[in-house]
């Protein structure tokens, strides 16, 4: 029992818990008026835990990783490197929301204290190693998520979105649930290592059934097909800043977690979830770029393009080598800043009066009223589609690499000729943005702050973004061999 | 580093990348003026390269590599191959720049950038060196070229920039599964080495067709060469000029970097598949293009009869057909990108590419007649004229392996001669029709200086072709050698006549025939 060490492995939430009390009770006193100081606070906190994280990530001393609290959580490169890329994207949603609440004064310091209590939630996830830290990290994200998606109480469809996100998710959890509970029944330890080990000689019918009820309830959370119906609704209901978080921390949060159930837990036991992993992966690239064609709503195209980036992401763990979660990992740095990048653009489509605009039609002759704006969606959107030289292009090169590597020629054939499927759609949001005549609904943009991420993020997945490929891959496949020490 | 002292490729790739982005941020004449610079700066550079190119001498010349990215490296070289269409390429681009210099009057800057950016991937594609990066240059051409035809292009832009972008990326990307299978076998990327590595046989057929879908649909071939005629019909004139000049040729280069030297043996299994394609596409597409009313249309489809030349002459496996293929490509760069701007001239005058709109114009614009006529003849493959020597080598090459691929694609030569007559002879004889007509000037000086370089270099190419052949024989060579191995018999095998000999020796070996 070393206390100051497991403190130490478990600084970056413990440092976000005591912050999000603390705020929670400025913002009891304070009120509405606080709101600024609290998002500010937040955003501070959050750079603490994220210089924390780097240190785990870039000091050698921490290499190899280690356990805490009798085996129930991990600090190592794997967890370390989600945390950075789950703390980033709160940080982004957390600076773009003032400006979307402000008209209508809807604006609460709630708002950066979910967010926070969410984070914690994820940093639990991404650091679980027994399947009680999974689920308790997995509730507080979900819970904390629900409310955000229903933020913007006046509104109905905010209000549908969470109550959807509610009830299914409630469902998920209840699945996960009862899949952890055959495992446990089926091998009597609920810590990753342990279902190993019990796996070493074989996989009981019940137990199988576990894995599958588990791996059903992750694919609820990452939305991937068939568990992602309630990924459009709530992404079109949910107030923009909120969909944008919900496309970017908890994906990363749930995908590493499974990545981490997959790997860890079912690790010995590949060929019993392999196939389903390759069938949820083209399920969602494939349905993710057909049903993506016929929306109107960017919110819900992005919804759908994001379960079809999660299908791409599920290629590299239907491997199941270090190859393939280092290429999981590059992958979703990429998305994310993409998704962030493109929910941001989106954020900034306001009409005169300042009401967002969703619909696809009304961006028409973008590039004429709004040449960077309409430039920057139209990287993300060529980015997304993973057309060369965009950085885009480079997530789905190394995710198909690994899987040709790895013998699964025809998963990366078929994977890779449905991606062309999905650059009919975003091509559409291109077309309709640079040859269409100019519908002139947008203004121009009344925040800087949306103006430097859009850049930021559009310079990243820019080819400039091919001179970091050399910092990155050290990083992502340390993460990757942190994943497999057991094996 | 290399032959010059200074990495001269990379210098022609920065050039018009600087120049695109820099466009983007000045007023539109700044922008044109910069472009032609940047464009002319390029050809002044490639005429350096060409005039420092070792003829002879190393197989890789100017070659730079440095450990820049994961996975890849920023490799470029050039062999006299890449060589003679990076200058195709740069020939072109100031070209394309002043066809653009009055057509275009909407978003100059962002065109011009669109043009450079296409410039900095062509010569990037024929000086890659890394197999990845040629798929990124490859590939990334799609982005300017789909703007270019969705935003400047004619009335049904939007249909063609779609069916454009589709096919060529779903071409592509099973080929990029097979670079990944390539290198996880041979363990590195850089081309080179690639092409004299032994692919598994068994493996080289899936490799193969891999390649195969990427580079007949870049080509095109028969069938997948739909999208062209829409890209080229909707595209404005210099987007024509470019795609049909350089563009093409992404196609015929990947066949001859890639899928003959790199799998020899299922290059043979396939010939079949290839020969039965491009037969069916001379006689097939030039019956099409008869038949055409539009200019640009026709045009377009006599591209795809010339490229199923090309495929031919490459598939002949020997030094003519090859070689032949090779001028092909070069020659139709020019001359059909020269018949675009031949279109474009009068179609910015009446603004129609309708064919029966036109007649007499030799009457009124005597001029544009004359080079009218040059590239016409040129098409057609006159002697001393850049396409009569390479559609003579291609056949040639055909005809000794088969004779039938050799018979039908020739009828493409008459054919091709009779939809281009009958096509000059609509538009520049007779009477003149109408007063609108009548009243189109003549070329002027912007326009000459246009033609009359392309006009020179297709006369250059057809009366001395060795200037052109000289730096690629020893590639073509070293291909021969490569492919040397699993040459098919032929069926044609043509011997030296003997004379009647009256010994009894000679009787009696005639006797065992």
């Amino acid at each position: 029992m070393n206390y100051e060490l497991w403190f130490q492995l478990a600084s970056p939430e413990i440092v976000l818990s005591i912050s999000s009390l603390a705020l929670l009770l400025i913002a009891a006193w304070g009120g509405v008026q606080s709101s600024r100081l609290v998002s500010v606070l937040t955003v501070v906190a959050l750079f603490g835990a994220l210089a924390l994280s780097f240190n785990f990530l870039l000091n050698p001393s921490f290499a190899e990783g280690a356990d805490a609290f009798y085996g129930q959580y991990r600090m190592d490169r794997f967890a370390s490197l989600s945390k950075i890329l789950v703390f980033l994207s709160a940080i982004g949603c957390i600076i773009v929301a003032p400006k979307f609440f402000a008209r209508g004064n809807l604006m609460r310091p709630e708002y950066p204290i979910l967010i926070l209590f969410a984070t914690i939630g994820m940093g639990l996830m991404v650091s679980a190693v027994d399947l009680l830290t999974l689920y308790v990290g997995l509730e507080m994200q979900s819970l904390a998520a629900y409310v955000l998606a229903s933020f913007l109480r006046s509104d109905d469809r905010s209000a549908e979105a969470g109550l959807k996100y509610f009830v299914l998710g409630a469902l998920a959890s209840g699945i996960l649930l009862f899949g952890m509970s055959l495992l446990y029944g089926f091998t009597g330890t609920t810590s990753f290592i342990g279902i190993q080990t019990a796996f070493s000689d074989g996989v009981s019918t019940g137990a199988l059934f576990g894995i599958v009820f588990v791996l059903s309830g992750l694919a609820f959370k990452i939305s991937a097909v068939p568990f992602h119906m309630w990924t459009p609704d709530v992404y079109e209901g949910a107030p923009t800043p909120v969909t944008t978080f919900f496309a970017t921390a908890p994906k990363v949060a749930a995908m590493a977690l499974t990545m981490r159930v997959a790997i860890e837990a079912f690790g010995g036991q590949q060929s019993v979830w392999q196939q389903i992993v390759i069938f949820v992966a083209l399920a969602s690239i494939i349905l993710g770029g057909v049903a993506a064609i016929g929306q109107q709503n960017i919110k819900r195209l992005l919804a759908y393009s994001s379960i079809n980036n999660v299908g791409f992401i599920l290629i590299g763990l239907a491997t199941g080598t270090e190859a393939g979660a280092s290429a999981m990992m590059t992958y979703l740095i990429i998305y994310v800043a993409m998704t962030l990048g493109s929910f941001i653009c989106v954020l900034d489509l306001n009409d005169r009066d300042g009401r967002p605009v969703e619909e696809i039609a009304k961006l028409a002759g973008l590039s004429k009223t709004r040449p960077g704006l309409a430039a920057a969606l139209a990287v993300f959107m060529f980015s997304l589609a993973g057309i060369p030289p965009l950085f885009g292009f480079w997530g789905k090169f190394v995710v198909f690499d690994a899987a040709v590597a790895a013998g699964l020629i025809p998963l990366a054939a078929i994977g890779i000729a449905a991606s062309v499927i999905g650059a009919f759609y975003y091509l559409k949001v291109v077309k309709v943005m640079y040859f269409d005549e100019p519908a002139d609904v947008i203004a121009p943009s009344d925040s800087a702050a949306r103006m430097a991420l859009v850049t930021l993020t559009a310079l990243f997945v820019s080819p400039l973004g091919y001179f970091a490929t050399l910092a990155l891959s050290p990083v992502t496949a340390g993460a990757a061999k942190a994943l497999f020490w057991a094996a | 580093m290399n032959e010059l002292g200074f990495p001269i490729l990379s210098l022609m790739l920065a050039v018009p990348m600087a120049a695109a982005v820099a466009c983007l941020f000045v007023s539109a004449n700044a922008a044109r003026w910069i472009a032609l610079l940047a464009t002319l700066v390029d050809l002044a550079l490639g005429i350096v390269l060409w005039m420092n190119f070792d003829i002879g001498g190393a197989q890789w010349q100017f070659v730079e590599k440095a450990a820049l990215f994961d996975r890849f490296s920023w490799a470029l070289g050039i062999d006299g191959i890449a060589l003679m269409l990076i200058m195709l390429s740069v020939f072109l681009m100031p070209i394309c720049i002043g066809a653009s210099w009055e057509a275009i009057q909407t978003r100059v800057g962002e065109y011009m950038a669109a043009f450079l950016l296409m410039e900095v991937l062509m010569i990037g594609v024929f000086a890659a060196q890394d197999i990845y990066l040629f798929y990124i240059f490859f590939e990334a051409g799609l982005i300017p070229m789909y703007l270019i035809i969705g935003i400047w292009g004619g009335a049904n832009r939007i249909y063609a920039s779609y069916k454009f972008f589709l096919y060529t990326l779903l071409g592509s990307v099973l080929m990029l599964i097979a670079m990944f299978w390539m290198v996880n076998e041979a363990g590195t990327s850089d081309i080179p080495t690639l092409m004299a590595y032994d692919f598994p046989v068994e493996a080289q057929a899936w490799l193969w067709l891999a390649f195969f879908a990427s580079f007949a649909v870049k080509m095109p071939m028969w069938p997948v060469h739909t999208w062209l005629p829409d890209a080229h019909v909707q595209a404005p004139t210099a987007g024509s000029v470019i795609l049909a000049g350089v563009l093409l040729k992404m196609g015929g280069y990947g066949f001859i970097r890639f899928s003959l030297p790199m799998f020899p043996a299922a290059s043979v299994d396939y010939l079949w598949l290839v020969f039965a394609l491009s037969m069916v596409a001379v006689v097939y597409t030039s019956l099409i293009a008869l038949v055409q009313s539009d200019m640009k249309k026709l045009i377009a489809y006599s591209s795809v009869a010339h490229m199923a030349i090309v495929t031919v002459g490459l598939f002949a496996f020997n030094r003519q057909g090859l070689e032949g293929a090779l001028v092909v490509m070069l020659s139709h760069g020019l001359v059909s990108g020269a018949l675009f701007l031949c279109v474009g001239v009068i179609y910015d005058r009446l603004h129609t590419r309708e064919i029966d709109r036109y007649g007499g114009l030799s009457i009124n614009m005597p001029r544009y007649a004359l080079l009218f006529l040059l590239f016409t003849m040129a098409s057609i493959g006159l002697p001393g004229t850049s396409g009569f020597v390479g559609e003579f080598l291609s056949l040639v090459g055909v005809y000794e392996v088969s004779s039938w691929a050799a018979i039908v694609c020739t009828t493409g030569i008459i054919l091709g001669a009779a939809y281009m007559l009958y096509l000059y002879r609509r538009v520049a004889y007779g009477v003149i029709k109408s007063d609108d007509v009548a009243a189109m000037p003549d070329l002027n000086k912007r326009e000459i200086a246009l033609l009359l370089p392309i006009a020179l270099v297709v006369l250059w190419m057809g009366v001395y072709p060795e200037s052109f052949m000289a730096p690629m024989r020893k590639d073509v060579g070293a291909l021969e050698a490569r492919l040397a191995s699993v040459k098919p018999a032929g069926d044609a095998q043509v011997k030296m006549g003997k004379a009647p000999a009256l010994t009894p020796a000679a009787h009696a070996e005639e006797g065992h025939h």
